[in-house]
């Protein structure tokens, strides 16, 4: 039983191709400051391991994302903060690392269009609310004059009174 | 022989298809009743048709027959049989086929259900459903033709990727297929509403409970798959706003926005344009999903594999029906005109700000979703949108939904004043607060994230029971009010409670959960969000198809012992892939989640990630109550009476009559074409 | 006015179909370096002897190659690729006379020996990054890719993946004859 153990792990070595010797325990990291480990664990959600098909650094089972843990730990220890470590990672692998574009020329349209559209949308709709009340005039901007629709609801109730009896 | 009697049915449907969708078409331009009258024969052929190739697919799947190069890259002979029925849809190839059976199946049902239908619209939905058949059937033929055989046949196949086999991951492609497909039958009605000019509020009422049908079954699809993401794929996560997630969401959300707004549209004739437009963008998305999934346009851990042929088609496909439908309505929608009225505290008012919040967040993922790829078109190279971008935009959109819902749910058609209720809802509304606070800080922690979510989770419930109770509040004889108030309210009540459910799993869990990734050696303990595992046990295990190593872990709570939880790594037989199994212990106020990751120092420990989740399936519990309530509301009792079949002419001018409980007076729709309803003479729904 | 409205959904839906067309002709998956035309991240890492017996050469600084126009490639012995696009920088290394510095990735210098013994050794230099500290500063994220540094030490161009004949014919070859004419 204990052989197999080991065969399958020797296995999971090969499929996975990790060269684990060297990092064995780096991978697991240990903050003594409480805010240093949330800033890690926050700060793993932000980037991008860029051999995945779309997986952040805190999901990724690539080795590659282990080095960029391994490099985050590092730095969130001596000292640097996510500004620090996002410029550092950018300079390497550019705009792409970030699953949070930063604010500027290229990204405006993405953060400020939903709340634009918003706005637009909001102002059509008082425009449409507003079209649609009962005007007191006798020209309805829907096309039926009021007094027509008002015969009819006339006739209408009529009816209806006549089937109820 | 099989297979190729399979290939020869679907060329046998495609014909049927043509003629699905230029006869009836045809019929209704030269008045020739014969022709419009093909168009019932003409579904089911090719439903039969259809179903029959999907027979002879499934066929090649059970019996393994690895001569058809899908069958031997999808399937394996150690494949268990359920994986090898639901295998048949696990491939692009096969999937195809899947929506085009959807397809047959969806447009054979709009036939048989339609007796009370005018010919003529009849004639033009089920020809529209043909077109958009004959693009799925040529798609299937031209580029994905599952019968294709191999040669030499290889002794076994590749195996379905384990990812899939799983029970949730098995039926969750049918039920997304059934909603996007779904979709389609209103956005057949819509397109035949804008080709004859008029919408009624009898059409109107036909096409409710399909919609609702449709979107119930998009509902349960998106949460299955969110449900299997979280079991399977071993990072604890339920929503990653990845690209196939969104593609999927989308027209979830434009669904949604339809639904209410045939709400209106039959009710009170109003935003009948809107509904037009809703009902081609509902569908529209899904096709566009369908787009980005298999095209390889954008990256993702979901996407089929990538073909750039087969997106240069569908994107045809997708320019020449939605591009098509909505020229269409530009040219069109200005005959679907309203001419009721409404005033600004209205249900209509409070419906149409629940659509445009709606619609508005759809574009915002859509944006989210796209961004990357506009930017690398444009040659601004590549970057990338993900969970924080959409989490930021999607969120404050979704929290004046939350305020809305149950208000608007009890407010009256056309006019209503709330100054009646205003003392009434405003207490309710500190309740809410209220109690939110409390419970946060009894059961979790105080944080104001928490306490604001769950206020508006509470509210929604609160309004939602205040409205059921206004509603009953005069009667008599309790029981025999509730048995007599229609379905459909019950549905949209229980509905709206699941959205407040669903929002209490998504805020907790978002807010509160634990994670911490160890180094565990046998014996080792670790404390996370107050609960202490042990690592006891290190096991191999053998599965159906995979070899697994089983660690094994206790868990304690303070002096309690409750119980264990095994998380496994699997390696499976025939694809060598790995793949990590989880282990969750499940419960309706937390979850605690074991996730293996790697072996450390050459086997004697491991990296271990231990994650405790509270309140995480209050998630799909919601959008099961969501789900429960659109298909209660689809069996109102009021859509099945849509009225006495049409003997003579469509223009008809009988009126129909509907006053509601408050005596706002009545809709009529102008022109007509409408039937006398038996009004069940509740307040409008 | 009201038809311009009701064809804004229809002219939205035209500009989206054409980025998607647009996006049907790129890779999503392809990552340019944003090291191009910057200077080449400076380094100093131990050198890989080239038989178990070769050790003790000292360090290997990259402001040796200053004002020579050079080749980086990163390989590692358990890459598949690597193996196919070898041939290729053997044939580089003969057809040009350019510094070609091998960077071993992430691997057993065991390993790497007996691979290079095996498949022949292009490499002017050949350098240890065991941790993979130096493919970080670089921008590595996959095996094999490989680096083309001008004379005044700014990258010039990176090719991800294997090289192939084409690459070598059409890209590799023409631009390290280009930035050696521009050297002077």
């Amino acid at each position: 039983m204990r052989l197999t153990l080991l065969l399958l792990i020797a296995l999971l070595f090969q499929t996975v191709t990790l060269v684990q010797s060297a990092n064995s325990a780096d991978e697991i990291v240990s903050f003594d400051d409480p805010v240093q480990r949330e800033m890690y664990y926050a700060l793993l959600k932000e980037y991008r391991c860029l051999k995945c098909q779309n997986q952040n650094l805190s999901d990724s089972n690539a080795s590659l994302a282990g080095d960029l843990r391994r490099e985050i730990r590092d730095q969130i220890l001596a000292g640097k903060n996510q500004t620090d470590i996002d410029d550092y990672l950018v300079a390497r692998y550019g705009e792409f690392v970030l699953y949070r574009p930063r604010f500027g020329g290229k990204t405006a349209v993405l953060w400020i269009a939903p709340f634009a559209l918003l706005v637009l949308a909001l102002g059509a709709m008082v425009m449409i609310i507003r079209r649609h009340r009962r005007p007191q005039s006798d020209d309805t901007p829907g096309g039926e004059p009021v007094a027509a629709v008002q015969h009819i609801d006339e006739r209408l109730e009529k009816a209806r009174r006549l089937l109820k009896d | 022989m099989i297979p190729e009697l399979g290939q020869f049915a679907l060329i046998l449907a495609l014909c049927t298809a043509v003629v699905l969708a230029v006869v009836p078409l045809a019929g209704t331009i030269t008045g020739h009743t014969g022709w419009m009258a093909m168009a019932r024969p003409a579904a089911g052929a090719q439903a039969f048709f259809v179903s029959l190739a999907y027979a002879c697919l499934t066929w090649s799947f059970v019996t393994h027959d690895f001569s058809v190069l899908y069958v031997a890259n999808t399937s394996n002979t150690s494949l268990p049989l359920i994986y090898r029925l639901s295998g048949v849809w696990g491939g692009h190839e096969g999937s195809i086929l899947f929506w085009c059976f959807i397809s047959a199946l969806w447009t054979a049902a709009v036939a048989v259900f339609s007796r009370s239908l005018p010919q003529v619209l009849l004639a033009r939905v089920l020809s529209v459903l043909g077109f958009v058949s004959i693009g799925f059937l040529l798609f299937v033929l031209w580029t994905s033709n599952p019968f294709e055989r191999l040669f030499p046949v290889p002794i076994d196949g590749a195996s379905l990727n384990p990812l899939l086999q799983d029970p949730g991951m098995a039926i969750h492609p049918p039920m997304l297929y059934l909603g996007y497909v779904g979709f389609s039958v209103a956005f057949a009605f819509a397109v035949a509403a804008l080709i004859g000019g008029q919408l009624d509020s009898a059409t109107l009422r036909w096409m409710r409970p399909w919609t609702n049908i449709a979107w119930m079954f998009l509902t349960v699809g998106i949460s299955l798959g969110s449900w299997w993401a979280y079991n399977e794929l071993g990072w604890g996560g339920w929503w990653f706003w990845d690209p196939v997630e969104n593609a999927s969401f989308m027209p979830w959300l434009v669904g949604t926005a339809l639904i209410h707004s045939l709400a209106a549209s039959e009710k009170r004739g109003v935003f009948k344009a809107w509904t037009v437009l809703l009902a081609v963008l509902a569908f529209s998305l899904s096709l566009l999903g369908t787009f980005l999934v298999r095209s390889g346009v954008l990256t993702s851990v979901h996407s089929f594999a990538a073909d750039p042929t087969r997106g240069l088609y569908i994107l045809l496909f997708l320019g020449v029906v939605v591009g098509g439908s909505l020229l269409l309505y530009a040219v069109r929608a200005h005959k679907l005109t309203s001419t009721a009225s409404f005033e600004l505290v209205s249900r209509e008012s409070a419906l149409l700000l629940n659509n445009i919040l709606l619609v508005v967040a759809s574009a915002a993922v859509l944006l989210g979703t796209l961004y990357p790829l506009f930017v690398d078109a444009l040659g601004y190279g590549k970057m990338s949108v993900g969970e924080q971008y959409f989490n930021a935009v999607f969120v404050p959109l979704m929290l004046p939904i939350l305020l809305i819902v149950g208000l608007g749910a009890m407010l009256n058609w056309k006019r209503d004043k709330l100054s009646g209720r205003a003392v009434p809802l405003a207490v309710l509304g500190v309740a809410s607060i209220v109690l939110a606070a409390l419970l946060a800080t009894q059961l979790l922690s105080f944080k104001m994230s928490a306490v604001a979510s769950l206020s508006l989770a509470i509210w929604v419930t609160a309004s939602t029971v205040y409205g059921i109770v206004h509603r009953l509040r005069n009667k008599r004889k309790r029981l025999s009010a509730v048995l007599h108030t229609p379905a459909a309210f019950w549905g949209m009540s229980i509905a709206h409670v699941g959205l407040a459910v669903f929002t209490v799993g998504v805020a907790l869990t978002s807010i509160y959960t634990e994670e911490q990734t160890v180094r565990m050696e046998l014996n080792d303990d670790h404390s996370v969000g107050g609960y202490t595992f042990t690592f006891t046990h290190l096991d191999e295990v053998r599965g159906a198809n995979f070899d697994a190593i089983e660690a094994r872990f206790a868990v304690s709570r303070g002096n309690a012992e409750l119980g264990d939880i095994s998380a496994q790594k699997r390696f499976y037989d025939v694809r060598q892939d790995t793949m990590t199994e989880a282990g969750i212990d499940a419960g309706l106020t937390r979850d605690l989640f074991i996730a293996l990751g790697e072996p450390l120092d050459g086997g004697s420990a491991w990296s271990v990630r231990i994650q405790t989740k509270p309140f995480i399936r209050w998630i799909w519990l919601g959008t099961l109550f969501m789900a429960a309530g659109g298909l209660l509301a689809a069996l109102d009792r009021r859509y099945r009476k849509v009225g006495v079949p049409s003997t003579t002419s469509d223009r008809t001018a009988r009126p129909a009559v509907r006053s509601d409980k408050n005596g706002q007076g009545s809709s009529a729709s102008i022109p007509v074409t409408t039937r006398v309803s038996v009004p069940g003479g509740q307040t409008g729904l | 006015m009201n038809l311009l409205l009701k064809l804004l959904p229809l002219a939205l839906f035209v500009a989206l179909a054409g980025f998607l067309a647009k996006g049907l002709t790129l890779d999503p998956a392809e990552l340019p370096s944003p090291l191009i035309d910057k200077p080449a991240p400076a380094f100093s890492v131990a050198r890989l002897p080239r038989t178990p017996e070769h050790s003790g050469a000292q360090d290997f600084n990259s402001n040796e190659l200053a004002g020579q126009v050079w080749v980086l490639n990163v390989w590692a012995s358990w890459c598949g690729p690597c193996v196919q696009e070898h041939p290729y920088l053997v044939r580089l290394a003969q057809q040009r006379s350019v510094p070609l510095v091998g960077l071993n990735y992430k691997d057993q210098p065991a390993d790497a020996q007996q691979w290079l013994a095996r498949l022949g050794d292009p490499f002017t230099h050949l350098l240890d990054d065991r941790r993979g500290d130096v493919g970080l500063d670089w921008g590595v994220y996959g095996v094999p890719e490989t680096f083309v540094i001008d004379h005044e030490g700014r990258v010039r161009y990176k090719h991800v993946g294997p090289v192939d004949e084409a690459a070598l014919l059409e890209k590799l070859i023409p631009i390290i004859d280009e930035l050696q004419n521009e050297a002077g």
